[in-house]
């Protein structure tokens, strides 16, 4: 019986890390692919957008496509990664572009990181691009300085997941030559070159925010040593700070209010970088939450699904004074933090706001409570 | 907030900056590649970069190149024109009057960090191309984390090895491009598996198989990237005049005042900052009538600070919290920490005071409140 039956092996995800399109993501993919086949693995492209690149169709010469699966959604076609057929195909490696991707309603899984996971699932290793701007927790920061609310984001967990994540860099100034000369998107440059994201000072941001990603997730990668918080080290004899925990626990308090995303987001990021585990917890006087207007409910439910699909543990607390359940339950699980939403300014739940914020600083004396800022637009740069 | 352009021009500062403009102009551009480690392809990418240029119809010739080179890079080299280097007591040395009497619009420089020998026009090749950027040429040039002088020690303490020849930091910082080669240390493996065998004191050190000590030298050149980054993005925004407001680093205030032991506050910050690569900074109201006990207390949170590499700011304002928060939007900070005061004054007792007021204007920045 266990003749066949090798160890399964889940396969090696490699992520192309860029930060706008045109830096060379799909071409060093490619690049990769041939040496692999080259050092006789065998190789297939899943999907490749070429966008009508001249580099980097030459790149894609010699190697094996698998067809795409057409799809008709609204008596139009469209295209997308035929997973049934790679899954058939089994290759050793599979490169699969522009990882982000949304695919057509209709389609068995609604996005294309999803399709990857189940040729990892597979066994089947796989390369792929992505930029920086896609990553979940940097929605709100990419939005604050560039003015742009990328609407197709990968949860950090699935990068984090990859087995290796590389940066493509291409300095800012050779990337808008690169548009000048028609190198990239030679169809619809003079769209493209008006478009927020190829002004100068953005392209500088999100090239550092690349840079500094990519370096996270060598880091992460690396298993640096656990620190945590210690008291310094100091001679003198006053107490110990208060704090000095094992390691940092994050709770996300949950409202209905739309500024709960960008909490959560936050949330799950700081705690991404301090190793922290993260929890979020929505409080209502009720056992369920069928007592609710609807809007409110389904605003909650939708935190609360996008806080689990950012794998934060989630819970529903039954509790007749919010702050103290609050501040109970972070308690009981030993939360060293919790995270808030800033009330909002001017609008009549600021002061029950207020009074909740006000209460669970004062109850919380033995962990500290983090009040999380809406992040509003910067100065749009000139021209 | 953007600097309003209603004030006078001043003649001189014009002058200078047309001035400072037009050496700009007659320099040559310089263009580094970055790489963590030999190995990692920046050669390749170098003379890539001058073969696609030469299609283009630039002048490129190739002023200096590793002792030993790879199959991949000695294709590429065939197809370009190499300015050979002197020997000077068996040591090649750049011959840097050939480029300037050839005088090509770009010349390809691998590697930077080398010494010339006594009695050469140089005693460093990084000088080599400073007066070849100085007479117009501009430069392509790679160079390898573990040569940048200010990096040297950090990298010894991964690798054990010393290195002799350094480049300084800010001849990388002031270079107009940067562009890191980043690929996973397998690739570094058996890149240098495949080259031949390296020697001569300053050939590029392929450093040992561990992938941990390659995973940390990468970690460390792709933050050094994004620091030079940061600086070019910064210079960017005061060129437009635009008030520094972004996210792209964390940077994190620790607020102290002398009744609250910050202790904790400043170890929590520089383990943040730590994680997120990021600043951090502390600032405190420079208060002319504080008590000797209450100097002695800021003092203590001070020592602190200076221990844990913060800067620190003394500020100047009547308001507290105008004042901090002020501070903070002038320095882009992402995060501020804050003790919660217990004084035995009623009013600040009670949730409503200064706290309060912190947290419901501090904009664009989340703000940490630490118990007492």
């Amino acid at each position: 019986m266990t003749e066949f039956a090798e160890p399964h092996r889940r396969g090696r995800l490699k992520i192309f890390l860029g930060y706008a399109a045109g830096v060379g993501k799909t071409y060093q993919m490619l690049d990769e692919a041939q040496k692999l086949k080259h050092q006789g693995i065998d190789v297939v492209v899943g999907y490749f957008e070429p966008h009508g690149r001249q580099d980097t169709i030459a790149k894609a010469e010699g190697l094996e496509f698998v067809p795409r699966r057409t799809i008709t959604y609204r008596a139009s076609t469209f295209e997308e990664t035929d997973v049934e057929a790679i899954l058939q195909r089994r290759p050793q490696v599979c490169a699969i572009d522009e990882f982000a991707h949304t695919n057509v309603p209709g389609s068995e899984r609604a996005k294309r990181w999803e399709d990857v996971q189940v040729l990892l699932d597979a066994g089947i290793d796989v390369l792929t691009t992505m930029n920086v701007q896609h990553l979940e927790s940097l929605n709100d920061q990419v939005w604050q300085f560039t003015g742009i609310r990328v609407r197709e984001t990968i949860p950090d967990w699935v990068v984090k997941q990859a087995d290796e994540v590389v940066m493509v860099d291409l300095p800012p100034q050779a990337l808008l030559n690169r548009l000048k000369r028609g190198a990239i998107y030679s169809r619809d440059k003079a769209r493209l070159a008006a478009e927020k994201f190829f002004q100068e000072s953005n392209l500088v941001a999100l090239r550092e925010l690349a840079m500094r990603q990519t370096a996270h997730e060598v880091e992460v990668r690396l298993g640096a040593p656990d620190e945590t918080d210690r008291p310094a080290e100091d001679a003198d004899d006053r107490p110990s700070p208060a704090i000095a925990p094992a390691s940092d626990r994050i709770l996300i308090f949950i409202t209905d209010d739309p500024s709960t995303a960008a909490l959560i987001r936050r949330g799950r990021r700081v705690a991404d970088y301090l190793k922290a585990d993260c929890f979020a917890v929505f409080i209502h006087p009720q056992i369920d939450l069928q007592g609710l207007p609807r809007a409110q409910r389904e605003a909650i439910e939708r935190h609360l699904n996008f806080a689990r699909n950012l794998h934060v543990e989630t819970r529903v607390l039954q509790g007749e004074n919010v702050a103290q359940a609050l501040v109970n339950f972070a308690r009981l699980h030993r939360i060293t933090q919790i995270y808030l939403a800033r009330p909002r300014q001017s609008s009549w739940p600021r002061l029950l706001g207020r009074n909740l914020l006000g209460q669970v600083v004062r109850l919380a004396r033995d962990m500290q409570v983090t009040i999380v800022a809406d992040r509003r637009r910067g100065q749009p740069p000139q021209g | 907030m953007v600097k309003h352009g209603v004030e006078r021009p001043d003649p001189d500062k014009l002058l200078r900056q047309v001035l400072a403009e037009e050496r700009y102009q007659a320099r040559g551009r310089l263009k580094v590649f970055l790489g963590y480690a030999g190995g990692v392809g920046k050669s390749f990418r170098m003379l890539d970069e001058g073969r696609r240029r030469k299609q283009r119809g630039e002048d490129v010739v190739v002023g200096a190149i590793q002792p030993t080179v790879s199959a991949e890079v000695a294709a590429l080299l065939q197809k370009m024109e190499v300015i050979p280097p002197l020997t000077v007591d068996s040591v090649p040395v750049m011959n840097v009057e050939a480029i300037l009497s050839r005088y090509p619009q770009v010349c390809l420089v691998d590697g930077l960090a080398y010494d010339n020998p006594p009695g050469s026009r140089h005693r460093k090749r990084w000088e080599d191309v400073e007066e070849l950027l100085s007479a117009g040429i501009s430069v392509v040039a790679t160079v390898n984390l573990q040569y940048i002088d200010e990096q040297r020690e950090r990298v010894e303490e991964i690798t054990g090895k010393h290195v002799e020849h350094t480049v300084p930091q800010t001849f990388l910082s002031n270079a107009d491009e940067i562009e890191v080669v980043d690929a996973p240390p397998e690739m570094c493996r058996q890149r240098s598996a495949d080259a031949p065998l390296q020697h001569g004191a300053a050939a590029e050190d392929v450093v040992g198989g561990q992938e941990q000590k390659l995973s940390a030298l990468r970690e460390i050149a792709l933050l050094l990237a994004a620091d030079v980054v940061d600086q070019q993005l910064e210079a960017y925004l005061e060129r437009q005049g635009i008030e520094q407001l972004w996210g792209t680093q964390e940077r994190i205030l620790v607020f102290v005042t002398p009744e609250v032991d910050a202790r904790a506050m400043i170890a929590s910050g520089r383990r943040n900052a730590d994680r997120f690569h990021g600043e951090l900074l502390v600032a405190y109201l420079a208060e002319p009538d504080l008590t000797a006990d209450e100097k002695a207390a800021l003092e203590i949170s001070l020592t602190e600070a200076r221990a844990a590499h913060a800067h620190i700011e003394a500020l100047d304002g009547e308001d507290e919290v105008d004042t901090v928060l002020q501070f903070a939007r002038s320095r882009g900070i992402t995060q501020i920490f804050v003790a919660n005061r217990r004084r035995d004054d009623w009013r600040e007792r009670i949730f409503g005071g200064l706290l309060e007021r912190l947290i419901l204007t501090a904009e664009n920045m989340d703000v940490r409140v630490f118990p007492q």
